[in-house]
């Protein structure tokens, strides 16, 4: 087959699903709707009546939304590794991906605002953070790195989308709206795919790759320190602002995983979203499973051997108390059976690495959530009255589907009108590939360039 | 109009940045209270007028158990500012002692010099005021809660609902220092009776102890009082051995424990 017919192909391939993405592509998003509708419904229930609804007390009076808010932060990082990172590397596979990796990070960065606005008792104070903001507070530093991380990475997602945005503009023609075309030629910047327009864009892309990493690793450690900078157990941890990073990369990674298997799937794109590129994100997904294990082998060693304080009691509620079982299975379902399964050439494949990275997503939700609560629940003196378990209840869990069908229906619907594989990058990675690599090319990570 | 793009992001970022940085800046001298919500200056670590501490004289309280009633601090600060059970701006517990002992500890709100809830709040609505109490502005607390996470004595609360149960509340006149009606979705705390020592007379607490177990007093002028009788403040810290709760911390809490078992109460020391 040769280069016009390949790329032609590829064409039809992602803009189909912009016209005609199939009934059950659209069924799934109107499911997210509703399921986002009726966290709102209930968010304004909250409003009305205050944080009331919630299963929140003034003993654990940070819950499922502050456990989903740093999930999210979490997931937040998969963008910048995958596209940054492997970008300013060197690295080619990773870029039929590049593009579902951004969204996540864009679209859990929403999510975690989100969380945060709805955990406020006070939301219409919002501005307040801007007119009074002390910078000596850990929240206004999150308020900082987050905005930053946010615009940054909304910025690094739209720049290397406008070749694409402007091929929606000419292929599209009859079959799209003609406001929705319209939209598309005025983001598409009158791009042309002029030499020059080429050059300027790759020196964009490559300025904001090195931009959005600091942004990113901010954006983690500062949130670990909101926690950190307490006087509480379990949080008042140096180690904790490396070990968000890494877990945030573990996070990441998997959603990119599970996202590109939905979509791979959904759009039809198996030639291009390849086994290579599962098993390489599967190395990587292995690597910081390691390294995440590593940190919190070296937090929990060296809380437990001191024992400072109450944390005798405070450990005990993780390795054997009530909050045990989401410890060992974390560890069970989350670090190990993820490393078997990627580590055994035979389940070294599309499905088993799937399946690690649905487990990982999932468990590591609950990990956050043994993250905030246990903490929370271990009163620092004997005084309180209510020392009730903490036990969501159905208003939390219905605004807190807020973020987390959000987070999905934004992926969705972003889309359905933007193709899930950037058509340029790729095109020009097989360009690329029959002319030589230059060491020179190798060491700037001269990534879509190749002078 | 010929304003190039890149001028133009320039400026719209400009723009952005100082929106960020400019009020956060403001605050930076004066690293504890110059973000105090009222507006008189505060001027930072400087010497206060009065400092106000309160010394629980252990020795003394029996948690009105030997009254059999309910810890009267307790009471007294619930009929005055009207909290919920659960929401103890001083709570009086039975904790265990060495030797197989148990005694009452009363555990108000420490009033932190270096108060840790102050530090973490993100919009100055928690802040010391100029005798070193520390206050909560609820019109502009947030209620992010940052500030209960921050508390090592547990000892700060949230509205969480709009507070029905005294409709009289409806007439006060709001203030930090004296915080009725409840703001719903806010921080509330012991805020001292701030109003009540303002105008000479002692704070609900230390009034309604039975037991003239806990004394107010003022660093400044070294002088204490529990209503009972006045004692010279560092004096009797130095000879009764006074501990102040969690101090490895570095909080420099304002609250000072006289240690002992309630033996003047004629309870067995050892239960």
């Amino acid at each position: 087959m040769n280069s016009a017919d390949r790329i032609a192909e590829l064409e039809i391939k992602v803009l189909k699903p912009l016209v005609k993405p199939g009934f059950g592509y659209n069924l799934v998003l109107v499911i997210l709707a509703l399921i986002v509708a009726i966290g709102v419904f209930f968010w304004f229930g909250q409003l009305r009546q205050g944080l009331v609804v919630t299963g929140l007390q003034n003993q654990v009076f940070w819950g499922l939304y502050i456990t989903t808010f740093v999930y999210f932060i979490g997931i937040s990082l998969a963008g910048t590794l995958v596209s940054a990172v492997l970008r300013l590397t060197g690295q080619h596979w990773q870029t039929p991906i590049t593009r579902i990796a951004e969204i996540i990070t864009g679209a859990a960065l929403i999510g975690a605002a989100m969380m945060i606005l709805v955990d406020m008792g006070r939301p219409e104070r919002l501005l307040n953070v801007f007119i009074y903001g002390r910078i000596q507070s850990p929240l206004i530093w999150d308020v900082i790195a987050l905005n930053t991380y946010l615009f940054g990475s909304l910025l690094y997602l739209y720049i290397p989308m406008i070749p694409d945005l402007a091929m929606c503009r000419d292929r599209l023609g009859e079959s799209i709206s003609p406001i929705r075309h319209k939209i598309y030629s005025i983001l598409a910047l009158g791009w042309q795919n002029t030499q020059e327009q080429k050059e300027s864009l790759e020196k964009a892309i490559n300025v904001m790759s090195v931009v959005i990493i600091p942004a990113g690793i901010a954006v983690h450690s500062v949130t670990a320190w909101l926690f950190g900078m307490t006087l509480r157990y379990g949080w008042d941890n140096s180690i904790l602002a490396p070990y968000f990073v890494t877990s945030a990369f573990f996070s990441g990674i998997a959603m990119v995983i599970v996202a590109m298997s939905i979509y791979r799937k959904a759009f039809g794109l198996e030639k291009y979203i390849t086994q290579e590129v599962f098993v390489k994100l599967g190395w990587l997904l292995l690597t910081m499973a390691i390294v995440y294990s590593y940190f919190n082998f070296s937090e929990l060693l060296t809380e437990a051997y001191k024992l400072k304080g109450s944390e005798q009691a405070f450990l005990s509620q993780l390795f054997n108390g009530k909050f045990s079982g989401y410890f060992w299975l974390f560890f069970l379902a989350n670090i190990l059976i993820p490393i078997f399964l990627i580590s055994w050439s035979k389940t070294r494949n599309i499905t088993g690495i799937t399946i690690a990275g649905v487990l990982i997503i999932v468990g590591v939700w609950f990990k956050r959530y043994i993250f905030v609560i246990p903490t929370l629940s271990f009163p620092m003196t004997p005084t309180y009255y209510n020392a009730a378990a903490y036990s969501p209840n159905l208003a939390e869990w219905a605004i807190t589907l807020i973020g987390l069908a959000g987070f999905a229906l934004l992926i969705g619907l972003f889309f359905r009108v933007v193709p899930a594989i950037p058509v340029w990058e790729v095109v020009h990675d097989w360009e690329k590939s029959t002319t030589p690599v230059t060491d020179h090319s190798i060491r700037f990570g001269a990534a879509k360039g190749g002078k | 109009m010929s304003i190039s793009r890149r001028n133009l992001l320039k400026g719209l970022g400009l723009v952005g940045l100082s929106a960020t940085l400019f009020p956060a800046l403001n605050k930076l001298p004066g690293l504890d209270s110059g973000a105090s919500a009222t507006s008189e200056a505060n001027p930072g670590k400087a010497k206060f007028a009065k400092q106000w501490v309160r010394v629980i004289d252990l020795k003394k309280c029996d948690g009105c158990e030997g009254l059999g009633m309910e810890p009267q601090c307790k009471v007294a600060d619930r009929n005055v500012y009207h909290t919920r059970e659960g929401e103890e701006w001083i709570d009086v517990r039975k904790v265990k002692g060495e030797g197989g002992s148990s005694y009452w500890m009363p555990i108000p709100c420490m009033q932190c010099e270096n108060a840790a809830c102050v530090n973490v709040c993100p919009v100055g609505a928690t802040y010391h005021n100029e005798s070193g109490t520390v206050l909560v502005d609820n019109r502009r607390c947030i209620g992010c809660r940052m500030c209960m996470a921050a508390c090592p004595y547990d000892r700060r609360f949230f509205y969480w609902d709009d507070r029905k149960e005294y409709p009289q509340d409806v007439f006060s006149e709001y203030s930090p220092e004296f915080p009725l009606p409840p703001v719903k979705g806010t921080v509330n705390k012991c805020v001292l009776c701030e109003v009540f020592t303002q105008n000479g007379k002692l704070p609900a607490c230390i009034a309604g102890c039975p037991r003239g177990a806990m004394y107010f007093g003022d660093l400044e002028s070294d002088v204490a009082t529990n209503g009972l009788e006045v004692v010279a403040l560092k004096k009797m810290l130095a000879e009764n051995n006074a501990y102040r709760y969690k101090e490895n911390l570095g909080t420099k809490p304002r609250v000072y424990y006289l240690p002992g078992h309630g033996q003047d109460q004629g309870r067995e020391p050892r239960e």
